[in-house]
């Protein structure tokens, strides 16, 4: 198991090197680089070459990718060019608003996602099979924020349940302890502001759901269907055991193997979705950070560093995923 | 493999089952000494035999094609293509207007907050700029098709092409290209596509036709790999190598062809997502910046939703015709899947 780990890690680190890499001469090749985003398409050529020479561009492209992961290493992702604060201060503020989101989503895909499949196979053919096919088919075709405003239209404008957009209510004042609002409000017992944030974090996080719900569902349909044909189903079946024990024990346990790992891979459907979920909700997290990065002259350095983070994450959770087979099905153990 | 034959426990239930014959087990078979399962399986694989002979070996793709034609959802989702690629091809038949001209019985009650609906002569009323929305709807299909099949197209060469290579040759290339692979496949589709169109210094309407390209690029290529080395083991290729055939003809001619099918099912469904992604690129401001271009992406994800409050239908339409046309690849591509492969039938 430990070596399964280490060997993991390590392609890890092989995987994240070399994307920095890519990224790396790649914005520095590009038309339109950190130079013309700073200065503007304007700049006399002599500045130009002066900003070059400062920023250490003149440099061979290897010597620069050294000096970047150096600094890189001790937590140094340059400072931002639209607003001047270190990168990793900016990201920071903005992490845990997405997380908060994405998790929300993913306890929403997989709480509604696993019974909703598990019924459909039971009731194949019947109504609530087919209506949960044609919701996920529907789910999956759908641009998610045309959805999000759809939901935003009934739920904000028409009858008033949730609030249009941000993360708490202004004129909320709450402590800020992690950045996770609903968290903070249970550590600090400010409990009104727990409601608010929930409160605001429904919307989104049911827009941002969507796909994985709809993937989720799908998953567990079809591999509940793969075991409950199984000969040891009709075995427990045959020699009385409970219901639930079956369910359980038989077939979820069986099933959830394609799950869980159809659940890592949503994990970039859930980075994607949220940028579009937040540009939606005016959520100010990640996505946000991202689409303001683009829009308002390329900020390189936030880029650079959130692409990073991204592929971190991704690759992190799926190293996870693969990590808790072990725990779900202790064949893989022995391998 | 649910052939009964290669199932001896499916088959003996049946056998005992049957209630006519115990007594008369005919002689011969015992003389035989095969008994009584033996002789039935023995009449069940000559049938099978004569059937298969009837047809004169029908070919795979021939055989999933006339599976496809039984299969009500997949020819749903074909109508769904078939109507948006002929909506595409006669659209200046079908628009009553020119997309691009401005009206002036539309602009003159035109304002930021109040968009002309329908009206007499324009079913749909006004689009932001005083142009009819119906006909812009119409032509929309052609960019739509446009991009989507392009993307898909250029995603599915380079990775057809590196998924080959890698599939063929195997060893330090294979790897090579997979890591390279693994790699794009660290990030999500979106944000690959985001930094690819965001390091270009303008966007238009090709970084988002290679941006959604590059993003399918791994897919196409790991599974054609996937497939490629599949066929590498298989005793066709075998029969062929013992035959004396060239390893680039085997390659190009007996293991390419045939691991080809998987990738086509998934370009079908890249179809999908490639309009959808192409939409969310728009949306996010990184898309074709030509605003006389009709595209459903282009027409839902910035003027759709600036006017949302104002006139919700410039959303609408284009969000349903991305729906459905997202929704008549996707059920195409699944069938066809199924086709191809029965065992995927859910």
């Amino acid at each position: 198991m430990l070596r399964v780990i280490v060997r993991r890690l390590l392609q890890l680190v092989v995987t994240l090197i070399a994307l920095s890499a890519l990224i790396f001469i790649w914005l520095r090749n590009l038309p339109g680089g950190p130079v013309d985003a700073l200065l503007g398409e304007r700049a006399t050529p002599e500045t130009r070459a002066l900003l070059t020479k400062a920023l250490g561009y003149d440099q061979p492209i290897l010597v620069q990718y050294a000096k970047f992961m150096q600094r890189v290493l001790t937590g140094d992702f340059g400072n931002s060019i639209r607003t001047g604060e270190p990168v990793t201060e900016v990201i920071g503020r903005a992490f845990p608003a997405t997380i908060e989101l994405a998790l929300a989503a993913m306890i929403i895909a997989i709480g509604l996602g696993v019974p909703l499949g598990y019924l459909a196979a039971r009731y194949r053919g019947r109504l609530l099979d087919n209506l949960s096919i044609a919701g996920t088919l529907l789910g999956i075709s759908i641009p998610i924020f045309f959805l999000g405003y759809l939901l935003k239209d009934v739920f904000t404008q028409n009858i008033h349940w949730f609030p249009p957009s941000g993360r708490l209510s202004t004129g909320l004042d709450n402590t800020n302890v992690t950045g996770f609002f609903v968290l903070d409000g249970l550590l600090t017992r400010e409990f009104d502001a727990t409601a608010d944030a929930l409160w605001h974090l429904i919307l989104p996080a049911f827009t941002l759901a969507t796909i994985p719900l709809a993937v989720i569902v799908r998953m567990t349909r079809a591999s509940v269907l793969d075991v409950l044909n199984e000969d040891y189903v009709r075995t427990a079946e045959a020699k009385g055991l409970r219901h639930k024990t079956i369910r359980g024990r038989h077939i979820l346990r069986n099933a959830l193997l394609p799950v869980v790992t159809i659940i890592g891979l949503q994990t970039g459907a859930l980075l994607s979705g949220a940028v579009l979920t937040e540009k939606v909700y005016n959520w100010g997290g990640l996505g946000t950070l991202i689409t303001d990065s683009i829009s308002g002259g390329r900020d390189y350095p936030v880029l650079q560093a959130l692409i990073l983070l991204a592929a971190l994450v991704f690759v992190v959770v799926n190293l996870l995923v693969d990590l808790s087979y072990a725990v779900i099905d202790p064949r893989v153990r022995v391998r | 493999m649910s052939d009964p034959i290669t199932r001896p426990g499916v088959a003996a239930p049946r056998d005992g089952a049957d209630p006519t014959g115990t007594g008369e087990r005919p002689a011969s078979a015992t003389e035989r000494g095969i008994g009584r399962l033996g002789d039935r399986k023995k009449a069940r694989l000559d049938e099978l035999a004569r059937a298969s002979a009837d047809k004169g070996g029908v070919s795979l793709v021939r055989d999933a094609f006339r599976r496809l034609r039984r299969n009500p959802v997949a020819m749903f989702g074909a109508a769904i293509v078939a109507v948006f690629i002929l909506v595409a091809i006669f659209a200046p038949l079908l628009a009553p207007h020119d997309p691009a001209q401005r009206f002036d019985e539309l602009t003159k009650n035109l304002t930021v907050d109040s968009i002309p609906g329908a009206s007499s002569g324009f079913p749909l009323g006004s689009d932001p700029l005083g142009r009819d929305f119906l006909s812009r709807l119409i032509y929309g299909s052609r960019q739509t098709l446009f991009v989507g099949v392009l993307a898909t197209l250029i995603g599915l060469a380079l990775g057809v092409l590196i998924g080959a290579v890698a599939g063929a040759f195997g060893g330090w290339i294979d790897n090579i290209l997979m890591r390279f692979t693994d790699v794009m496949l660290a990030l999500p589709a979106l944000l690959l596509a985001i930094s690819l169109v965001a390091m270009a210094s303008k966007s238009s309407q090709w970084t988002v036709i290679l941006a959604v390209a590059i993003v399918n690029v791994p897919i196409f290529a790991r599974l054609l790999r996937g497939s490629m080395l599949a066929q590498r083991e298989s005793d066709h290729v075998l029969a062929a190598r013992a035959l004396g055939v060239k390893q680039r003809s085997i390659v190009l001619r007996h293991m390419l062809p045939n691991a080809m099918t998987a990738v086509i099912v998934q370009a079908t469904l890249t179809l999908s997502t490639a309009i959808l992604e192409a939409a969310s690129l728009s949306f996010l401001g990184l898309g074709d910046p030509d605003i006389n271009r009709a595209e459903w992406g282009l027409m839902l994800g910035v003027d759709g939703v600036r006017y949302f409050e104002v006139r919700p239908e410039l959303a609408y339409y284009p969000a349903l015709a991305i729906i459905v046309v997202a929704l008549g690849f996707t059920l195409l591509g699944e069938g066809m899947r199924e086709a191809i492969d029965p065992k995927n039938r859910r």
